[in-house]
């Protein structure tokens, strides 16, 4: 029983944090939003040099080899700074699922990926509209029970805006008939990695995005002066802010779990990224609120920052499983006969 | 990252696991806040000690295993699992006995913690005054140091298991020009002695669980200080953090509410389903149940790996008593119009103990530091917000 990170771990996360914190301002994803395709490529360069774009990409196909466990501490950096670059998608979402089909679209797609060269989106029936698909080369969608790879020629897409104006979602339509990757039984085992692992990188965002609104808001109420005294001083702004860090402390062991059993394909992964998503999300959401309410009326302005943040949060919050699917999932489980449930069911026996 | 238990702990667990199958009373005893319940919590405690399960964790000098908090949560699992009795003296082997072992002299820890782990002396506290609860560092009972011997004067309240318990630990001011948390110490006190007078409070159930202690001109040898004189505050906080701490509420006991609570719903299906709200209560509270032991394990291991528990252990109090009060909410919604009825009463078929561990949760939020309090400390010394 070890349920800690490594020290290598822990220095990687600390060092993404320092380069997305320095790098990813608030200016400058004001800026992307002023752009006609919401990205930066030159953020991507960097990301790419650094190794983060095929960080789990296998070694042999010129990435860092890392698992979901490694990725998780990276992603919650990437929601801290509300990171608009596909990161997270590409690295927990895309990349895994080309490993997962393997052959030619695996030894052709993941060097180019890990060199920065190619971005691949993935379109799941759960999300309703794809990710950015706009600046995507390849698509993996799924239609049913089947997986299709299309090029950018064979499709249509329509934007939709979202509150997060980070996001990029589009309708995609097939234009061309094109004949699956996969069907059946391996497709439905694509699909289900495909949702917990992207459930996963909400999740893990949530964590980050969720801190952050603490952070901008306990820095706001020590700044903000009123009756003569920061507002963060009175008890009413301070249960607040006590009341996310509480939800927000409970939330990290379970996404923190939900890493750790996909990595090591447990049979209970599913589960737990429902719990960690549920927990992440909400903690997220409770961030939002109680951020905004600390900022007053600066809270609902475009001008004040944490905006970028509870927005993200938002849209992460019903992304790759909404709240109703989640939480059916888990009383599926925990309704079920065969359940295990009570004291010392949580963790399995080392084999 | 390694979520699985080893075959050590396996082994450990299996040995636990056999021993209270034969060992836990299969009559569930009686409250420990009577008098007869009281004694037959203490012969269980003499019962576990002889298995050497006492306290896990404990050195085995002291009747221990030496064991490592996730040993000591594999027990608790296992304990909880068993519907095993409450611990009688959980003052004193969560609180005190810890504290004794960082603070503690030598000769102190040699007269104290093997009677404290056969329960051959059971322990109260003796932290609120009148005048003192929230604002702790208001206590005002004095302790006069005359030659060899401490004189204390005062009051003390809220003293849980006071009513039976044979000595009682708490924080007392020696220096009368003192202010705050200046000039307390922590000693300890035989009940039995000449001066004490103590008045039991009925609770919620109606039971004495704790008292009103009085001191007038109590004597106690200054060997029973515990830390330097005027360090209590110190000392006291170690206590705290503990009682906070995964000593006295590990996940086990809230998991096997919220399992219970699983099964209360699948029994009661058909009117569970009328209030929408509760089968979304039951799901939450297998959910946070599960994040808490996941939380606990976590700190457990990083604390094995010399990790330090700071001010995040303040969100744990609420977390749990939070959890506590609503599994039990949502147990009384499901059992409907039969929620009110004391379990002994004629009609009250299949209430349980859902009664006595709702009115129990009550005081979750309340003792220990007020969630309040624990509110403020996480704002002020984890966020850091301004005072």
């Amino acid at each position: 029983m070890d349920f800690t990170f490594s020290e290598d771990q822990l220095l990687f996360q600390s060092s993404v944090r320092d380069f997305l914190t320095g790098e990813v301002t608030p200016q400058r994803i004001r800026a992307c939003w002023e752009r006609e395709d919401g990205r930066d490529p030159a953020l991507w360069q960097q990301l790419t040099e650094l190794g983060l774009v095929g960080v789990t990409v296998p070694e042999k196909f010129g990435g860092l080899g890392m698992s979901e466990l490694d990725f998780v501490l990276l992603a919650q950096e990437c929601g801290y700074v509300a990171l608009p670059e596909p990161l997270v998608h590409t690295a927990l979402v895309a990349v895994p699922m080309l490993r997962q089909l393997g052959g030619d679209l695996a030894a052709q797609w993941l060097p180019r990926i890990a060199a920065g060269e190619a971005k691949v989106a993935v379109g799941l029936e759960q999300n309703l509209l794809v990710e950015d698909a706009h600046t995507a080369d390849l698509l993996l969608m799924q239609q049913g029970d089947a997986w299709y790879a299309l090029k950018p020629e064979q499709v249509d897409l329509r934007h939709n805006q979202s509150v997060d104006p980070s996001r990029r979602l589009y309708a995609v339509a097939i234009k061309s008939a094109a004949s699956p990757v996969a069907t059946g039984v391996q497709a439905d085992a694509l699909t289900l990695a495909a949702l917990d692992r992207g459930a996963l990188g909400c999740a893990a965002q949530a964590l980050g995005l969720a801190q952050r609104m603490v952070d901008l808001a306990v820095s706001y109420s020590g700044d903000r002066q009123q009756f003569g005294k920061p507002i963060g001083s009175f008890q009413a702004v301070k249960h607040l802010m006590a009341n996310v860090a509480v939800r927000l402390e409970y939330a990290r062991p379970p996404v923190h779990r939900a890493a750790c059993s996909l990595a090591h394909g447990d049979s209970c992964a599913s589960r737990a990224v429902s719990h960690a998503k549920l927990v992440a999300c909400e903690a997220a959401n409770l961030a939002a609120k109680n951020s905004i309410q600390v900022h007053g009326a600066m809270g609902y302005t475009w001008e004040v920052d944490l905006h970028i943040f509870m927005k993200k949060a938002w849209a992460l919050a019903n992304s790759c499983g909404d709240t109703a699917f989640h939480k059916a999932r888990v009383a599926d489980y925990i309704l079920s006969d065969d359940a295990a449930l009570g004291a010392g069911a949580t963790f399995k026996i080392k084999e | 990252m390694d979520l699985a238990y080893t075959a050590e702990q396996q082994v450990f667990r299996a040995e636990i696991r056999e021993w209270l199958a034969s060992n836990v009373p299969q009559q569930s005893l009686q409250s420990f806040d009577t008098a007869e319940g009281f004694a037959q919590h203490r012969q269980w405690e003499a019962c576990l000690n002889q298995g050497r399960w006492g306290m896990v964790t404990w050195p085995e000098e002291f009747g221990g295993r030496g064991c490592d908090l996730i040993d000591w949560l594999i027990f608790e699992e296992e304990y909880y699992r068993a519907g095993a009795p409450l611990r009688v003296n959980q003052n004193g082997i969560f609180l005190l006995g810890p504290t004794l072992m960082e603070y503690g002299t030598p000769q102190q820890q040699a007269r104290i913690l093997p009677k404290m782990a056969c329960g051959e002396e059971v322990w109260a506290q003796g932290w609120s005054e009148p005048n003192a609860g929230s604002d702790m560092a208001a206590i005002r009972a004095r302790a006069d140091l005359k030659g060899d011997r401490y004189v204390i004067n005062g009051q003390k309240i809220w003293s849980t298991r006071a009513v039976w318990a044979d000595w009682l630990f708490g924080m007392f001011r020696t220096d009368p020009d003192s202010e705050r948390h200046r000039g307390l110490t922590f000693i300890l006190v035989p009940l039995n002695t000449k001066g004490i007078t103590v008045r039991p409070i009925p609770q919620l159930d109606g039971l004495p669980g704790f008292a009103e202690v009085f001191f007038d001109d109590v004597e106690v040898a200054v060997e029973n200080r515990l830390g330097d004189e005027g360090a209590g505050w110190q000392v006291a906080m170690a206590t705290a953090g503990f009682e906070r701490g995964l000593m006295l509420r590990s996940p086990a006991r809230f998991q096997e509410t919220a399992r219970r609570l699983v099964e209360l719903y699948k029994s009661n299906r058909e009117s569970a389903q009328g209030d929408p709200g509760v089968k979304d209560a039951v799901i939450r509270a297998y959910l946070d149940a599960e994040s808490y032991c996941l939380a606990t394990y976590q700190t457990a291991c990083r604390l094995g790996k010399g990790g330090k528990i700071g001010a995040e252990s303040s969100t744990n109090k609420i977390f749990w008593s939070e959890l506590d009060q609503n599994m039990h909410a949502t147990a009384m919604s499901i059992l409907g119009a039969r929620a009110e009825l004391l379990p002994h009463a004629p009609d009250a078929a299949g209430v349980g103990t859902w009664l006595d561990g709702w009115l129990f949760s009550q005081s979750g939020p309340i003792y220990a530091g007020t969630n309040e309090i624990q509110r403020n400390i996480i704002a002020e010394r984890m966020l850091g917000m301004p005072r």
